[in-house]
């Protein structure tokens, strides 16, 4: 099953790379990860994505616990949240693709935030699954280049991630 | 306020830990610190001979002691030389503090003469790691370190100090703080009142109990409790290599269980009910597979460490929470249960004993003695007991890896805690040596013995010259086969006898002369006959070290062996001929 790991890390030299560290060590997967700072200059907010069996998951917030540098830890997939993830895509838009790659646009609320003479760079922001099915809708052949931020999530109402 | 330059904070902060040894080696990197250490330290260091000695003398004299070892070397080749036994240390949660020397500040990442990224070599097998960009942050750090090493589940920490912040010019306000606290490190203090609950009730329903011992109960000093909870419950118990003296060698006790287990300790996990596992991890080497690993018991894991819990093997009743406090937890609820008539089932109880006296007499390594015993060759096995007789089962064992390291824990009956020192978990050839004089150190007057094999004594014997240097008495018992025995066992059992790469065509050297030469006594033994009196005369040498080259029979395998793959607990190889 797919999860969403959320965390809050000591914004310190190393933290990072000992939680990408770990997964590499025992063989776990992570399909996104994003970092950055909080509003608490001594803290950063990690969000990862991956891919595991119960066990599994069990075993990685366990071990991701261990480490000292992470202060807390939600996994986001147990209860209500919000999914995000920024993707910008340059497609190729010549002739009257350029009508069907706006409307494409218009159709998943993205933006085409760049033109060019053969080019649109487009903008979306939804989940990851919308992600995927706007770049099936413009097909292969029209993408030349995709850069997604990788998933971003908080939980719904009033829960907070804070220390 | 005192002023100190960062190198005198290294120092004094060491001092003020109350660290006894150092155990480390000089190098560019940390020459302000050892100018520190010269000038303003009274603590004893032991320069080894290698990086690598240093980490398991510390690493020992922390097994030994329950305190934390302290290593001390260089940037570049002093810190990747301590890697071996930073790994060691951290398979096996042993305290340690790692200081290494980094290159200046200014020079990190310029591939500066003598630079390694430690923090980055090092990071899968430290508890935790920091590396020390400004000198005020020095007392602070080093608290830390120690304050992490030591707690929740132990384990080695780095802590990294570039050159320049331990220059002795710049000189900052000196505080050590006496207490740390990490907002995000909060290891158990009490188990789950109501996990225990449930623990008892299943312990006193048990009809084929068994309390299956880790290292745990050693580092958590739970030996007395877990001794108390047997007695109390008539319970059989088996131990891992790593718990071996935490429960004495009487009649509860089954011996070793696992890979070169007992017989009678693997039988009995396998046909268990309720297993009580107590500090241990459930290792691939206890399991065999895991899918067929105690096909009938509930199992209850007691663990400081909730990642190790479920991690292999699935726990019915997870316990978290520090050996010595959930073991207390039990015995008290136990005894309440008691009050208000609750019992373990004794026939049932009788019954189960009974079966385990069969497993005993069928083949027990201590009912009687299955190795030959007519034969003309010293069999390790005998030499193990012949330590056990002369040194009245007291001594301090530590030992190094193979054949010689199974027999030791197979035939040496551990009474107490902390006497049986060795890798188990990374299994480290040449950590014996390096190992026995972090004992003796600690223990100066206790008797202190290595067993070895001529392959792994010959991967730090280079300490021999430190123990001349600061006189440390220790006997190293060698079991002489002739042969990466272990590596030859497994070549005859499953590689059809082709002994690819595990001798040495009469390359040995003689350790006799070789000792000689750095002013120990060697002692040769080839004679069964003469073996007893030879080890006497050892441990009779109180203040030397005696080498003593014991030339057994090349050709002896561990027994029992765990049959893989695919076998379960009770797949066991006897001896060359028999199995289960
Ligand atoms: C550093 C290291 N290298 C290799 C091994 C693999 N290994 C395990 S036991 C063994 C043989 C040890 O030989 P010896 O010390 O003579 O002991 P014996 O088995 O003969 O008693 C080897 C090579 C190891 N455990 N550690
Ligand atoms: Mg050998």
């Amino acid at each position: 099953m797919r999860r969403i790991i959320s965390l809050l890390l000591e914004n310190e030299p190393g933290a990072l790379s000992r939680v990408v560290g770990l997964f590499s060590q025992r063989g776990y997967n992570i399909e996104s990860l994003n970092v950055a700072a909080t509003e608490d200059p001594t803290l950063s907010r990690l969000t990862l994505t991956t891919q595991g069996d119960d066990h599994v998951i069990e075993q990685i917030t366990k071990h991701l616990n261990k480490l000292i540098d992470v202060v807390k830890l939600v996994d986001l997939t147990e209860g209500a949240h919000i999914e995000r993830e920024l993707m910008l895509v340059k497609v190729r838009a010549t002739g009257a693709q350029r009508a069907e790659i706006k409307r494409c646009t218009d159709v998943f609320r993205g933006q085409i935030v760049d033109v060019g003479p053969t080019v649109y760079t487009v903008q979306i922001t939804g989940a990851s699954d919308k992600l995927d099915a706007f770049l099936e809708a413009v097909g292969d052949a029209a993408v030349l280049e995709v850069v997604r931020s990788g998933v971003s999530g908080i939980a719904r109402g009033e829960k907070v991630l804070s220390l | 306020m005192e002023l100190l330059s960062g190198g005198d904070m290294v120092a004094q902060a060491l001092e003020d830990e109350g660290v006894e040894f150092i155990f480390g080696y000089p190098g560019g990197a940390v020459l302000h610190i050892y100018d520190a250490l010269f000038k303003r330290s009274k603590i004893p260091h032991i320069l080894t001979r290698h990086e690598q000695a240093a980490t398991h003398a510390a690493d020992a004299y922390s097994r030994a002691t329950g305190k934390t070892g302290v290593v001390l070397v260089t940037s570049g080749p002093g810190a990747t030389n301590a890697i071996t036994g930073i790994a060691t240390a951290y398979m096996d949660s042993i305290p340690m503090v790692v200081l290494s020397g980094q290159v200046a500040t200014h020079l990190i990442g310029e591939d500066a003469f003598q630079e390694t990224d430690m923090i980055g070599v090092s990071r899968p097998i430290v508890k935790h790691s920091f590396l020390v960009k400004r000198q005020s942050d020095i007392p602070e750090t080093i608290k830390k370190a120690f304050y992490i090493a030591a707690s929740g589940r132990p384990g080695p920490v780095v802590v990294d100090l570039p050159k320049d912040i331990t220059n002795p010019f710049d000189k900052f306000e000196y505080n050590y703080p006496k207490k740390v606290k990490l907002r995000s490190y909060a290891p158990a203090t009490r188990g789950h009142a109501g996990q225990i609950k449930k623990a008892v009730s299943l312990l006193l329903a048990a009809q084929r109990p068994v309390i299956y011992s880790g290292g745990g109960v050693v580092q958590g000093n739970g030996s007395d409790l877990l001794t108390k909870l047997a007695r109390e419950l008539n319970f059989p118990v088996t131990s891992t290599l790593m718990g071996l003296g935490a429960y004495p060698a009487d009649k509860q006790f089954l011996g070793m269980l696992g890979m070169h287990g007992f017989y009678e300790a693997n039988m009995a996990m396998h046909e268990a009910d309720v297993v009580l596992a107590i500090g241990a991890r459930f290792d691939d080497r206890v399991t065999n597979t895991p899918k067929k690993f105690c096909p009938g018991a509930k199992i209850i894991h007691i663990d400081i460490d909730p990642a190790a819990i479920s991690k292999t093997i699935t726990a019915d009743v997870p316990i978290v929470g520090p050996v010595d406090s959930v073991l207390s937890d039990v015995l008290e609820l136990l005894s309440e249960a008691r009050k208000e008539g609750g019992d373990t089932d004794k026939a049932a109880l009788a019954q189960w004993w009974k079966t385990i006296d069969g497993w005993r007499e069928h083949a027990g390594l201590w009912t009687k003695p299955r190795y030959d015993q007519s034969s003309a060759l010293i069999k390790p096995q005998w030499a193990i007991e012949t330590l056990y007789k002369v040194t009245k089962g007291d001594a301090y064992i530590t030992s190094d890896v193979g054949q010689h390291q199974m027999f030791a824990a197979q035939y040496y009956r551990f009474n107490k805690p902390r006497r049986w020192i060795n890798s188990g978990g990374l299994g480290t050839m040449g950590f014996g040596f390096p190992a026995a004089m972090g004992v003796k150190l600690a223990f100066p007057d206790a008797d202190v013995a290595c067993v070895t094999g001529e392959g792994s004594i010959q991967m730090n014997i280079q300490e021999l010259s430190t123990c001349t240097q600061y006189k440390i008495p220790v006997k190293i018992i060698n079991l002489n086969n002739g042969y990466l025995g272990m590596v030859k066992q497994w070549q005859d059992m499953q590689y059809e006898g082709r002994y690819s790469h595990s001798t040495y065509e009469d390359s040995l050297p003689d350790f006799v002369k070789l000792v000689e030469a750095y002013g120990h006594v060697g002692i040769r033994v080839d004679k069964k006959e003469d073996l007893e009196d030879a080890m006497k005369e050892a441990f009779a040498l109180k203040d030397r070290l005696v080498f003593m080259d014991i030339h057994v029979d090349p050709h002896e395998h561990v027994y029992p062996m765990l049959i893989a793959p695919n076998g379960s607990m009770r797949d066991m190889w006897l001896s060359k001929t028999e199995r289960t």
